[in-house]
């Protein structure tokens, strides 16, 4: 539409800036607003559409960044105290690819600490809070960037994805969320979690916005030694293919106890609709999935307990003096990590001491192994694997916050995925008592096209229009 | 009773390479530079930065492996060494651990006592780390207030050489070093200065009941900044381990620091200190894989090594095995002498002004080849002058002083000085006249027989002359007129 000049940018900006001061206090999806600078941008791509020429494809569109990605200039928390006052001196690879495609960026969505978290209650800055009920959680870690796109605050957003970051948050918001697969999206400049299992991915409203951002961030980058050397594919000719044909496979593994009746029944709804377009639906198993999560959680933390101890009051971020400088790191990562932080960076640590790197570590990585052989070998029969992302809709505010097993499994159906590092995409499919349900849709590394292409499938067969209403969320 | 030791000596080397930027990132690796200008967000490990291998680093180090004669491992891998230091920005260090890049290597040697073989471990490579500064009058961190850090060194390639412990004098532990120093100057992989730290090396030694085959206790010997202080600490520390051993006691296995000042090893850490790195592999890198066409490209590159030219210069030149060596002991030395072997010098008349006095002259003065004044074509200039008699044996010493001094042409020196020789009949015949009327006694000693007499008179004659007589027809005239007189 602003292309077509339809309407301008900065209507579009102005829009999205009311609605952020409507309901921000409400939802608190970010951490740092950059509305001068993002009304700045909207204003050049009106000037430059006026002039005739190209202003990138993401011009004038309001983006929220998860504010685990280095922006030049503006603050990167990570949802930290640590890092409370830090500002990169260095756009992230992401970053700068969409402000080179004319990038309006509102502001740096608000996450659980370090990305650690299915919630976004483990914020420094204060929970983020679900538009579509305000006394659920957005899910998380990605929490901020879904609630902002789900409030109206963001027309679209990114977020990181470690075990589910991105497609849980979308699922709980009624959102679209894509976990491209490993190496795809550069990692430089995505503040690190656990690098073997990061990657950057879209949030958005619907399929079409998801290929678009898609294509924007994918590609390689030669400052990120895990980066594919392959060139992108065209995600928005994949949308309209159908699923005529396809053979889809539902893991018994991700399907078992656990699931709400309402995600069983919009499960089931959607595979009918997949069989009803033409697919072939049948159940399958990959049978090392249930140990995915305690691989998961030796692996993850194993990473962490490394990649964060960099954050020790030396050069920048937070410093708490201490006579010496064994104190000063101690006081420092005290009082600058939350207590899930903490206790990852613990775990991580034990699980690579001497003596139990090999019944932890080494466990958990041939685990891993057998996890990307099911998949291979589940692979060569189906297209894609589907699953409900989350076993549950959003979650109260406080649930599960003092019982960190319960948080961990929101993410059972997720994890698999990163350890795989295949790509998966989470659709809204239905509704549980007024709360959107996502299917998880799991294809072939690199076959990103698959999974939009099925994605879009469904939207159009489900017609998903659904918004948060006021009353109990913000309507 | 006295025991009879063996002592086992194992060595751990450090060289930075000399690559134009960082291990990973495109910093300038220099040495030196205002503190943390050779900085960027990478180096300095801020959030979200990631690294990427330097590939000119991979193959400065499989040349060193090559030339040591190791296996490259077709596929290696990157692991962090996690811990806490504050020159270090990560917190940990990028290193390799069970994968490194080669293993299997070994070096022949010859020292006096014979030829020995040294077994080399391993190679790998790691980024070195940046470098604290105390803010204290002693520059140690007990009792400075404050510390700062200077990342300009943080991921600086750097590469670690590990031995077998198959050294067993501090004399052999010197020639090793000289020879991997070489190796390394040869192949212009390190720039090799001990003094800026680019070559740095640790040592493991142990004492056994000579004979034995198993392995005492060891202490790790740090902060040997040069091959002197290599060899005078390995000699203290086998001294103080025997000492223990002969009054009934035992050897703490810890990490002792070599004191250049007050020539001991003080212990640094024991072992219950020792840490747990928590070695895992990197993630943000890939395995690297070098096939076969990348290893045979450099081994086919490899230029000529220390051994190779040591026999080079023997068949070559025909030197003695005791030139060769020194002579290849450094490129730079090697270097200087083919230069000027190729300006015209007869060989061995090189090799002895380079063995002589020009050693004589580094040695004083601590200082290196490339940093002498004098080019090898000088050199070549001055042995020509004197083997074609314009200047004695004695001047031509005095002028090379000149020329190390001042770098200037041999043949302005003598010019300049006017000391070109007397070669002229009259003025010497006047001048050993003059000699032999003031020492009487000597003629007359002479005459009676004593033939040492005429050295003596010699010797006057060229002290008279300022060391400008030609000395071979000093001597002629000396024996015509002493025989003519008497």
């Amino acid at each position: 539409m602003i292309r077509r000049r339809e309407v301008s940018a900065l209507e579009v900006f102005r829009a999205v800036r009311d609605r952020i001061e409507e309901v921000e206090r409400k939802v608190n999806s970010y951490i740092t607003l950059t509305l001068e600078a993002a009304e700045e941008a909207a204003r050049a791509a009106d000037d430059r559409l006026a002039a005739g020429e190209d202003p990138g494809v993401a011009a004038g569109i309001p983006l929220a960044v998860k504010d685990v990605l280095c922006t030049k200039g503006i603050r990167t928390t990570c949802g930290s105290r640590i890092l409370e006052n830090y500002v990169p001196v260095y756009d992230a690879t992401v970053v700068s690819r969409l402000k080179r495609a004319g990038m309006t960026m509102m502001g740096k969505a608000n996450m659980d600490e370090f990305a650690m978290g299915s919630s976004t209650e483990n914020s420094a800055f204060g929970p983020t809070r679900n538009p579509w009920d305000l006394g659920r959680v957005p899910g998380g870690s990605s929490g901020g960037s879904a609630a902002a796109v789900a409030a109206g605050e963001a027309i679209w957003a990114l977020g990181s994805d470690t075990g589910g970051s991105i497609r849980q948050p979308a699922s709980f918001c009624g959102l679209v969320g894509l976990k491209p697969t490993y190496g795809l999206v550069s990692r430089y400049g995505l503040v690190a979690f656990a690098s073997s299992l990061d990657q950057v991915g879209p949030i958005t409203r619907n399929v079409r916005d998801c290929a678009l951002l898609l294509a924007l961030i994918a590609g390689h980058d030669p400052r990120d030694s895990t980066s594919l050397n392959v060139e992108p594919s065209d995600y928005l000719a994949a949308l309209d293919g159908g699923v005529r044909g396809m053979r889809i496979g539902v893991p018994r593994e991700l399907v078992q106890e656990g699931l709400t009746p309402g995600v069983r029944k919009a499960m089931e709804r959607s595979l009918e609709i997949f069989q009803e377009l033409g697919a072939e639906v049948e159940e399958t198993t990959l049978p090392h999935l249930d140990y995915a999560l305690s691989a998961y959680y030796i692996i993850a933390p194993a990473e962490a307990s490394s990649n964060l101890a960099r954050y020790d009051g030396v050069r920048y971020g937070l410093r708490v003096e201490g006579k010496d400088m064994l104190e000063m790191y101690g006081k420092t990562r005290a009082k600058g990590f939350g207590a899930e932080v903490k206790r990852r960076i613990m775990l991580g640590t034990y699980a690579l001491s001497a003596g139990y790197y090999e019944a932890y570590y080494g466990q958990a990585q041939k685990i891993r192994t057998l996890i990307v052989e099911d998949f291979r070998r589940a692979f060569q029969r189906y297209d894609v694997l589907v699953s409900p992302t989350s076993p549950t809709p959003a979650f109260a505010l406080g649930e599960k916050v003092e019982d960190p097993l319960a948080m961990y499994l929101s993410d059972v159906c997720t994890i698999p995925v990163n350890l795989a590092g295949i790509p998966a995409i989470s659709m809204p499919c239905g509704l549980e008592d007024g709360l959107p349900v996502g299917l998880q849709i799991m294809g072939r590394v690199l076959e990103e096209t698959t999974l939009l292409r099925v994605a879009s499938a469904l939207e159009v067969a489900i017609g998903f229009r659904e918004r948060p209403k006021a009353g109990r969320g913000v309507g | 009773m006295m025991g009879d030791y063996e002592a086992v000596i194992g060595l751990e080397i450090h060289a930075e390479l000399k690559t134009r930027s960082k291990m990973f990132c495109s910093c300038d690796a220099s040495f030196g530079g205002e503190p943390n200008t050779k900085t960027c967000p990478v180096c300095l490990g801020l959030p979200g930065v990631l690294p990427v291998l330097n590939r000119r680093a991979v193959e400065l180090a499989t040349r060193l492996a090559l030339a040591l004669n190791c296996e490259i491992a077709p596929r290696c891998v990157f692991h962090r060494k996690n811990y806490f230091y504050p020159d270090m920005p990560k917190n940990y260090q990028i290193s390799q651990y069970d994968l490194p890049l080669a293993v299997g290597g070994f070096l022949e040697l010859e020292s006096e006592e014979g030829p020995f073989r040294v077994g080399i471990t391993r190679v790998h490579l790691e980024e070195d780390t940046g470098k604290t500064l105390h803010a204290s009058e002693s520059g140690r961190i007990h009792g400075s207030e404050y510390s700062l850090e200077d990342f300009n060194r943080a991921g600086v390639p750097l590469l670690e050489i590990v031995t077998e412990p198959d050294i067993r004098t501090p004399e052999q532990a010197r020639i090793f070093m000289q020879e991997l120093k070489s190796i390394m100057e040869h192949l212009e992989v390190s720039d090799c200065k001990m003094e800026e730290g680019s070559l740095r090396c640790d040592a493991n030694v142990s004492l056994r009941p000579r004979g034995s085959s198993c392995l005492g206790v060891k202490t790790e010997i740090k902060n040997m900044n040069s091959f002197r202080a290599l060899y005078r600490a390995l000699d203290y520390e086998i001294s103080r381990q025997r000492d223990i051993l002969d009054s009934g006691g035992e050897i703490v296995q810890e990490t002792r620091h070599w004191d250049a000042d007050a020539n001991v090893t003080t212990p640094l850490r024991t072992k219950e200190y020792a840490y747990d790195y928590r070695y895992f592999p990197e993630p943000d890198l890939v395995p690297l894989v070098l096939d076969r066409s990348f290893v045979e490209g450099v081994r086919s590159s490899l230029p000529e090594l220390p051994a190779e030219r040591r026999r080079r210069f023997r068949e070559e030149y025909g030197l003695p095995a005791h030139d060769a060596a020194l002579l290849t002991s450094s490129k730079a030395m090697g270097d200087f002498f083919e230069g000027a072997v190729s300006a015209g010098a007869p060989p061995k008349a090189v090799s002895n002004w380079m063995m002589g006095e020009l050693s004589a002259y580094l040695n004083a003065r601590g200082m290196e080849v490339p940093e002498v004044k004098v080019t090898p074509s000088q050199l070549a200039e001055l042995i020509d002058l004197v083997e074609k008699g314009t200047v004695s044996v004695t001047l031509a010493k005095s002028v090379f002083q000149e020329m190390l001094e001042s770098g200037r042409d041999p043949r302005l020196i003598v010019e300049e000085k006017g000391a070109t020789q007397i070669s002229d009949q009259e003025e010497l015949e006047r001048l050993v006249g003059a000699v032999l009327e003031e020492n009487p006694k000597v003629v007359e000693d002479f005459r009676k027989g004593k033939e040492k007499a005429l050295g003596f008179l010699v010797g006057q004659v060229m002290r008279r002359s300022g060391g400008r007589a030609n000395p071979q027809m000093v001597n002629e005239i000396l024996q015509r007129l002493l025989r003519e007189s008497g």
